[in-house]
C-alpha cells in the first residue's frame, strides 16, 4: 500500500489540508474507489476504511493481480466532517457539484479538478454515494444515463438492484458524469445509510466491490456470488407522497413486499396526536425507498416502490 | 393590495405564507403593462427588502402617476430570512436552483411552482440579489447570453454601473430568471452590495433605475431621475483574481475603484508567523467591480473581479 497526496492546500487557521489516496498493486490503472464527498457521509467513509483494511490484507497475501493498480480516496472533505458540516467549510459549496473543476478557481473547484485529473484513466470508477434525498433505500448500483451501456458490468457487483437513472440538471457537475465522459466506466454504490453506520449494509457494499474487482480480474479473492441483480429504471419507481404534514409513523420498510391497499404509514397530528392520514400501497410491489425523519411535510415523497414485483 | 400567493403547512402548526403587494391604478383597462419585483430567495440578502420598501413607498406617495401594475414579492424565502440562512432551511437547498419547481411537490418545489405561476404573464421581472457574505458587488445586471437581444434594452435602464453577460448560477437553469425567461417573462437579475447588510446608496440607485424602467414600460408617468449608462461586460473582458495563499486579506484598495495594471490590490498575511504570504497585484487596468469583503481567506478564494473593457467616464 502506498499513500499518495492528490491535493493539498494551506488553510488560514487549521494548518495544511490534504486529499489523500491509497494505492494497491502496480501497473494498469484498473479501478478507483472514492468515498465521502460530503461531511455527513459517515457510512461512505466507513466503507472505504473497511475496503482499505481488506485490500491491505489481500496485498500482503499477494492477491492483487500483477500489473493491476487500485486507488482508494476515502474522503474529499473530511475537514467538513471534523466540524459537523455537510459542505465545504468556508463557503458551503458541494464538491460533488463542482466537477469538472478549475485548478485556478475556489478550493472546491480546485479539489474537483485535481481529483478528476488523478482518477481519469482508470478503467473502472466506483463512488460510494449518498442519495440526494434523506432516507433509506435498498442497496443498489446506480448508473447515469451516459453509463447505461454498462448495465451488464453493473450486475457483476452482485447487489440486489441496478438502478438506471435519467439525467438531472445538476448531473453535469458531478464526479460520476465527468468520470464517465472521460472514458471510465463509472458506478455509484448506494448502501442505504449516510449519517449513521449500517454495519451489515456496509459489509454488503464492501463485498460488492471486492466481488466486482475479482470478476474483473483485478484481485484474487474467493467471495460469495451475491445476487443476480434486478435492473430497475429510476423513472419507473412509483412515488408515494404524504398528503398531510405531521409525525410520520412508519408501518412498512425497505425491501418489504407489500400488496395493494396495505397500510404503509400513518401521519399523526403534531399537537393533538390523532391519525390524520393513512398512506396505503397503490399497487403490489417492493418498497425501495422510505422516509426516515420523525416528521414529514405535505406532498413529500415518503416511499418509492418497485411496481408489480415479488420477492 | 396584499395577497398570499403561496400557503403551505409546515411541520408543526405554522403555515408558510409568501405575500405579494400588487400596486395598480384604481381603474384598470386590462391593457396595463405588468412588472414583477422579486427578492429574498437567498435568506441572507437584505438589500432587496429595502428596495421593495422604497419602491412601494414612492408609488404610494405619487399614486396618481401609476398607470400600470407593479407586483412586489419582497420575501420569497421567509424561513431563510428569519433564520439568516441563505438556503431554504431544513433542506440545505438554494431556493434559486429549484425553479420552475413542481406544484404537486413538497414544500420547496411547490413554493417555487406557485411563484412562477403567479408571475407568469408579466412583461418584465426583476430578481434582486445582494451577492453573498464573502464578496461585495457593484450594482450590476446579470444576463445569460441566450437572452441578450431581448433584454439588453431594459437592462440598460436600471441605473447600474455594469451589465455583465455571464452564466452565473443566478441566471442558469434552476434559477427564477431562467425559468421565467423560458416562459416569456423578460427577467433580469440585479446584484448589488453584500449579504447580511444593506448598502443604502446602492439601493437608492437601483430604486431610481426601477422607476426609469417603469416609465419606459408605460407603468409610471411621474418624473424620474437621470440614469447612468452602464458598461457592458462580456466574460473576455473580466479578469478574476483568486488568492493563492490562505490567511487574512488586507486590502490596499477600495471596492469600485479603478486600478492600473500592477497596482497592489492587497496582501494575504499569516497571523501566527507574522509574515506576508502573498502580495496581490491587478492583472489589468480596470474597474474593481467585485472585491472580497470577508477577510479570512483560503487558497483559491475569489479576491476581486476587474472589468478591463471600455469604460465610461
Ligand atoms: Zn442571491
Amino acid at each position: 500500500m502506498n499513500k499518495e497526496i492528490i491535493f493539498n492546500m494551506n488553510t488560514a487557521f487549521r494548518g495544511e489540508y490534504a486529499v489523500v489516496g491509497y494505492r494497491f498493486g502496480h501497473g494498469d490503472p484498473s479501478a478507483c474507489i472514492i468515498g465521502a464527498m460530503r461531511g455527513n457521509e459517515f457510512q461512505q467513509l466507513y466503507m472505504c476504511s473497511q475496503l482499505i483494511a481488506k485490500l491491505e490484507q489481500l496485498e500482503a497475501k499477494g492477491a492483487i493481480v500483477a500489473n493491476k493498480e487500485i486507488m482508494i480516496i476515502p474522503s474529499l472533505n473530511y475537514n467538513s466532517m471534523n466540524v459537523g458540516k455537510k459542505f465545504w467549510v468556508s463557503d458551503n459549496t458541494d464538491i460533488n457539484r463542482s466537477f469538472p473543476g478549475n485548478p485556478e478557481g475556489p478550493a472546491t473547484s480546485r479539489i474537483a479538478a485535481a481529483v478528476l485529473e488523478r482518477v481519469k484513466g482508470y478503467r473502472y470508477g466506483i463512488q460510494f454515494a449518498s442519495f440526494y434525498m434523506g432516507g433509506e433505500f435498498i442497496p443498489h448500483v446506480r448508473l447515469t444515463e451516459e453509463g447505461v451501456k454498462n448495465t451488464s458490468l453493473a450486475n457483476l457487483f452482485g447487489m440486489p438492484y441496478v438502478l438506471t437513472a435519467s439525467e438531472r440538471t445538476f448531473d453535469v457537475s458531478t464526479l460520476n458524469y465527468n468520470w464517465q465522459k472521460g472514458g471510465t466506466s463509472a458506478f455509484s454504490v448506494y448502501t442505504g445509510a449516510t449519517e449513521w453506520i449500517d454495519e451489515e449494509r456496509a459489509r454488503q457494499g464492501v463485498s460488492s466491490v471486492l466481488r466486482f474487482l475479482t470478476r474483473m480480474g483485478i484481485i484474487r479473492y474467493n467471495c460469495h456470488g451475491g445476487y443476480i441483480s434486478t435492473v430497475v429504471e429510476e423513472d419507473e419507481l412509483l412515488s408515494i407522497r404524504s398528503d398531510m404534514p405531521g409525525f410520520f409513523r412508519q408501518k412498512a420498510s425497505t425491501n418489504m413486499e407489500v400488496t395493494r391497499g396495505q397500510l404503509l404509514a400513518e401521519i399523526v397530528d403534531s399537537f393533538r396526536g390523532d391519525v390524520i392520514s393513512r398512506l396505503v400501497a397503490p399497487t403490489d410491489g417492493i418498497i425501495f425507498y422510505q422516509h426516515i425523519e420523525p416528521m414529514v411535510f405535505q406532498n413529500s415523497v415518503v416511499f418509492k416502490m418497485i411496481k408489480k414485483i415479488h420477492e | 393590495m396584499i395577497d398570499t400567493v403561496v400557503s403551505v403547512e409546515m411541520l408543526v402548526e405554522e403555515v408558510l405564507r409568501i405575500k405579494r403587494n400588487r400596486l395598480a391604478p384604481d381603474e384598470c383597462t386590462g391593457n396595463e403593462k405588468r412588472l414583477c419585483i422579486a427578492s429574498g430567495s437567498h435568506g441572507d440578502e437584505l438589500g432587496g427588502q429595502y428596495i421593495c420598501y422604497q419602491v412601494i413607498r414612492r408609488i404610494k406617495k405619487e399614486f396618481e402617476n401609476l398607470i400600470g401594475i407593479v407586483d412586489i414579492y419582497p420575501t420569497m424565502n421567509p424561513l431563510g430570512l428569519d433564520a439568516q440562512s441563505r438556503d431554504f432551511p431544513l433542506m440545505d437547498i438554494d431556493m434559486n436552483t429549484v425553479f420552475p419547481g413542481d406544484e404537486e411537490g413538497a414544500i420547496l418545489d411547490h413554493t417555487a411552482a406557485r411563484l412562477i405561476k403567479d408571475m407568469a404573464g408579466a412583461d418584465i421581472c426583476l430578481d434582486i440579489h445582494s451577492s453573498n457574505n464573502l464578496i461585495r458587488e457593484i450594482p450590476q445586471v446579470r444576463l445569460n447570453d441566450d437572452v441578450i437581444e431581448t433584454i439588453m434594452p431594459y437592462a440598460k435602464l436600471l441605473n447600474t454601473e455594469l451589465v455583465w453577460i455571464h452564466p452565473s448560477t443566478s441566471v442558469r437553469p434552476g434559477s427564477l430568471a431562467y425559468a421565467l425567461n423560458s416562459i416569456g417573462v423578460k427577467t433580469m437579475v440585479i446584484e448589488a452590495g453584500v449579504a447580511l447588510r444593506i448598502d443604502y446608496e446602492y439601493c437608492e440607485q437601483i430604486v431610481e433605475g426601477i422607476f426609469s424602467l417603469m416609465k419606459q414600460m408605460g407603468i409610471w408617468k411621474g418624473e424620474v431621475g437621470e440614469i447612468r449608462t452602464p458598461m457592458i461586460a462580456t466574460d473576455g473582458e473580466v479578469q478574476f483574481v483568486n488568492a493563492e495563499s490562505s490567511g487574512l486579506f488586507v486590502p490596499n484598495i477600495k471596492h469600485s475603484m479603478r486600478v492600473k495594471k500592477g497596482e497592489k490590490i492587497g496582501t494575504i498575511v499569516d497571523v501566527i508567523t507574522g509574515s506576508v504570504e502573498e502580495r496581490i497585484y491587478a492583472p489589468c487596468d480596470g474597474l474593481v467591480f467585485t472585491l472580497r469583503e470577508y477577510p479570512a481567506i483560503e487558497e483559491g478564494a475569489l479576491i476581486a473581479r476587474i472589468f478591463g473593457g471600455a469604460m465610461n467616464e
